[in-house]
């Protein structure tokens, strides 16, 4: 049987794994919103494998929620990504420092 | 072995093994593609943990829906991606050693006695005719019904944010203008010249 930490430590690593990736594709603001969905699939992941071990399905239905915000933010980043690439011709992150003063 | 733990291995190594290659692979449509991967093994996963509503719709809205834009996004635009990986390989050490302390710490935490089969054993599984959807539907719809109204709302105003950051008005481009075409009056379009033909020319034009 598949004890409870596997699936934590999966999501562990998921989430490591994410993390990774904003720290090494800090310039391309698209790979960075796609390790944004990443580390929230495993926070899911733990939500889920919790939901199943205590036999609660109020967890699921917080991943639900969690779907539903994390497809909302992807939407507006993607928005505000087109915004930046028609005022710039560029989504390096580097290249936005109006504010930098 | 048993199928279960077959799978759950199986699925959780394509899962790390892609979700490494969208972070470090050079093209960003590989790493859409590869996002896409990675939540499909997700989701199988979820379906070894009797989520199958959670696991169909991570495959009908992210899959379908939000990766889909992701590709859109990434294919539209044009992505100097050599400029991009500028700090790649300087960044790189720093990034495993992060992620090996992340993973040590979680692991060193995680498999302590208090998440171990003992502790919290497996569940047997549910009967034949239990849904999950029809469970999830019934808490949405009574305990988190007011959670639920607000997701909706936090839809909406997604839709409506990224519609109006988007939309632009070109100076070049014609509209109509409903309004003008319900106000326009017959004195607008219509013009009665005088009719200089006389009824007794007209009658002899048609003979």
């Amino acid at each position: 049987m598949i004890p409870l930490s596997n699936y934590l430590i999966l999501g562990a690593i998921l989430f490591a794994i994410s993390v990774v990736g904003i720290f090494l594709n800090r310039k391309n603001l698209v790979v960075i919103l796609m390790s944004i969905e990443l580390l929230l699939l495993a926070a899911n992941m733990n939500f889920v494998a919790f939901s199943h071990y205590l036999g609660d399905a109020a967890g699921q239905v917080f991943v639900f929620f969690i779907l539903t915000v994390a497809a909302a933010e992807s939407a507006i980043g993607l928005a505000i990504l087109i915004i930046v690439f028609r005022n710039r011709m560029s989504i390096n992150v580097e290249d936005l420092d109006e504010l930098k003063g | 072995m048993t199928v279960l733990e077959i799978s759950f291995y199986l699925f959780s190594l394509i899962l790390v093994g892609s979700a490494t290659m969208v972070v470090t692979v050079k093209n960003p449509v590989k790493s859409a593609l590869f996002l896409v991967l990675a939540f499909f093994s997700a989701a199988c996963i979820w379906m070894t943990l009797e989520a199958e509503f959670l696991a169909i719709v991570l495959v009908l809205v992210y899959v379908g829906a939000v990766m889909v834009l992701f590709l859109f996004v990434v294919m539209m635009l044009d992505i100097d991606v050599a400029r991009m990986r500028e700090g790649f390989a300087r960044y790189l050490p720093v990034g495993i050693v992060v992620a090996l302390v992340l993973v040590i710490e979680l692991v060193l935490v995680l498999s302590g006695k208090f998440f171990s089969l003992d502790a919290m054993p497996r569940p047997a599984g549910h009967m034949a005719d239990y849904s999950n959807t029809a469970e999830l539907g019934k808490l949405l719809y009574t305990d988190y019904v007011f959670a639920f109204e607000i997701a909706g709302l936090v839809l909406l105003v997604a839709i409506v944010a990224a519609i109006s950051l988007t939309l632009r008005r070109r100076p070049v481009t014609k509209y109509q203008s409903p309004s003008q075409q319900v106000r326009v009056t017959k004195a607008d379009r219509l013009r009665i010249i005088s009719d200089a033909q006389t009824e007794s020319e007209r009658q002899e034009d048609a003979q």
